[in-house]
């Protein structure tokens, strides 16, 4: 299994892409923002924590698809099945694997990107917290969509389609947490439900994602 | 004709707005269905001289 | 003897032929009468003024665009435990219908909150779970529509289906913990003299009744369609094979 996780993540950066790129779609959210809504600090860093996390999430969705779709076109993914660790195991370590590649920097890229949008003291701690709670819920629920769609030729619009909708409670509980975090107000019970709905995915979704994977083979 | 007071428009668009899509989504599923209907006889008269 | 027998899709062809002209009757027999009623011989109430009439499309499609997810969600259950082709194509055949709905409650719902709250979009739960849904149904359609395998499209939606079911609840009480709302409370509960009237009561509740037969009705041939379309898929792959 820790092979497997070695090799997913030596792949993943080979491919020029994770890491870097959801990086740098990030840093361009955040820059592009201010542009938008202008240059006044009193509303950049009211918003700050939406956008950072806003920002966070659309970053992630950008590698998804790439979770199965090398390793179904290529046959691997043929091979995983009929491997002896379970197909849900298989899927869990794929999901940590673009965890550490995208969320995990996101997370430690957040608190210094909050910096352009004027993000007010407690608020670096809060935006680092949440989103290390909530980003393997992005991973997860992204697996379980890429696994949906894998066989698919163009799947990636429909990806989006699919996985942002799932996407909208841990956006809300996460953003929530981080703003009243940031204004100095109790986020306990947010912070409290979003971290369920982290567990929760981490336990649950593996199953449905790994019994999607196995139509797409079929 | 009954007056429906300062909000005609809203009640007027709503309902308007509703009965086509009701009547639109009725139509549409005749249609199919018809369509359908008249492809699988086609199939089947094939599917019954070749076999 | 069992429910299970009309899950065959050869008996559930011959008993849904045989019910659907009476589905049909009654659905016109009740949603007609209903809408005429409610908008030609109700009252006006006295907060509301005539832009009461709008709760006779709205109620009856808001309650459907949930009811008919649900449905799904049931059939698509037991496409996946009992794999039954009958109920998995049901819920294909239920998706646009949900979505139809979906879309009268939130136009009619911005229609009429413009005079009733001042805006037509105000991020209310109910609102914004209505929107969410509205999304959860176009992924849905999206995934039917995007695998050519209608067998492979049948589980893998089923699946997304139920999945979806859980983060939409989620949603549901993110949303109300969000953002307080504008709505009135439940105004259809069972202590209905409380809230509302008979005069709007009644109409109410034939509409209702008219919503729920017409999508009854639609389902019905819409399933029928959906059948006969994988019959035609089969018959076309043996042709194929045929020739070459």
């Amino acid at each position: 299994m820790i092979a497997l996780l070695v090799r997913d993540m030596r792949l993943a950066m080979r491919a020029g892409g994770g890491f870097g790129l959801g990086l740098a779609f990030f840093l361009i959210v955040s820059t592009l923002v201010p542009f938008g809504v202008g240059p006044e600090a009193a509303i950049l860093s009211r918003i700050a924590p939406g956008i950072l996390w806003v920002g966070a999430l659309l970053a992630c969705l950008l590698s998804l698809d790439r979770i199965f779709q090398l390793d179904f076109e290529d046959g691997s993914l043929d091979l995983l099945a009929t491997a002896p660790i379970p197909m849900e195991g298989t899927v869990a370590i794929k999901a940590l694997a673009h965890w550490l590649v995208t969320g995990l920097p996101l997370t430690l890229a957040a608190p210094a990107f909050g910096a352009l949008m004027n993000l007010q003291s407690p608020g670096h701690y809060w935006i680092f917290i949440t989103l290390l709670i909530g980003t393997p819920a992005l991973s997860m629920i992204g697996a379980f969509g890429a696994a949906l769609t894998v066989g698919l030729k163009r799947g990636g619009l429909l990806l989006s389609l699919l996985v942002l909708p799932l996407y909208i409670p841990t956006l809300i509980f996460g953003a929530e947490a981080a703003t009243r975090g940031t204004a100095g107000l109790s986020a306990l019970t947010p912070l409290l439900m979003m971290a369920g709905i982290t567990a929760g995915s981490i336990a649950l979704l593996p199953f449905a994602a790994a019994a999607a994977l196995r139509v797409n083979l079929r | 004709m009954l007056d429906l007071g300062k909000y005609a428009d809203a009640i007027l668009s709503s309902w308007g707005i509703t009965l086509a899509l009701l009547i639109a989504l009725v139509l549409v599923t005749w249609r199919r269905s018809v369509q359908v209907k008249k492809a699988l006889h086609a199939a089947e008269k094939r599917a019954s001289k070749d076999g | 003897m069992s429910l299970w027998e009309f899950a065959n899709p050869v008996k559930f062809m011959a008993l849904s032929g045989k019910v659907l002209p009476w589905v049909i009757g009654l659905a016109a027999l009740t949603l007609i009468p209903g809408l005429i009623w409610g908008f030609f011989f109700t009252p006006e109430a006295t907060n509301f003024g005539n832009s009461v009439k709008i709760i006779y499309i709205h109620v009856p499609s808001a309650m459907m665009a949930i009811n008919i997810w649900v449905m799904m969600l049931v059939t698509s259950l037991i496409w996946i435990v009992r794999r039954h082709h009958v109920s998995v194509r049901a819920a294909k055949a239920a998706a646009l219908i949900g979505v139809t709905m979906t879309v009268i409650a939130l136009i009619t719902g911005a229609i009429w909150g413009e005079p009733m709250w001042g805006t037509y979009w105000a991020w209310d739960p109910r609102l914004t779970s209505f929107l969410i849904l509205f999304l959860f149904y176009l992924g849905y359609m999206a995934l039917w529509a995007a695998i050519e395998n209608p067998d492979t499209a049948a589980d893998l939606t089923s699946v997304l289906c139920i999945v979806g079911s859980v983060f939409a609840l989620l949603s549901r009480y993110a949303v109300n913990f969000w953002n307080q709302g504008l709505h009135q409370g439940a105004s259809l509960s069972m202590d209905r003299e409380e809230h509302v009237a008979n005069v709007y009561y009644l109409p109410l509740l034939l509409c209702i009744a008219g919503f729920i037969l017409l999508f009854v009705a639609l389902v019905l041939i819409r399933t029928r369609t959906e059948l006969r379309l994988v019959r035609l898929h089969r018959l076309e792959i043996r042709e194929r094979m045929k020739d070459a």
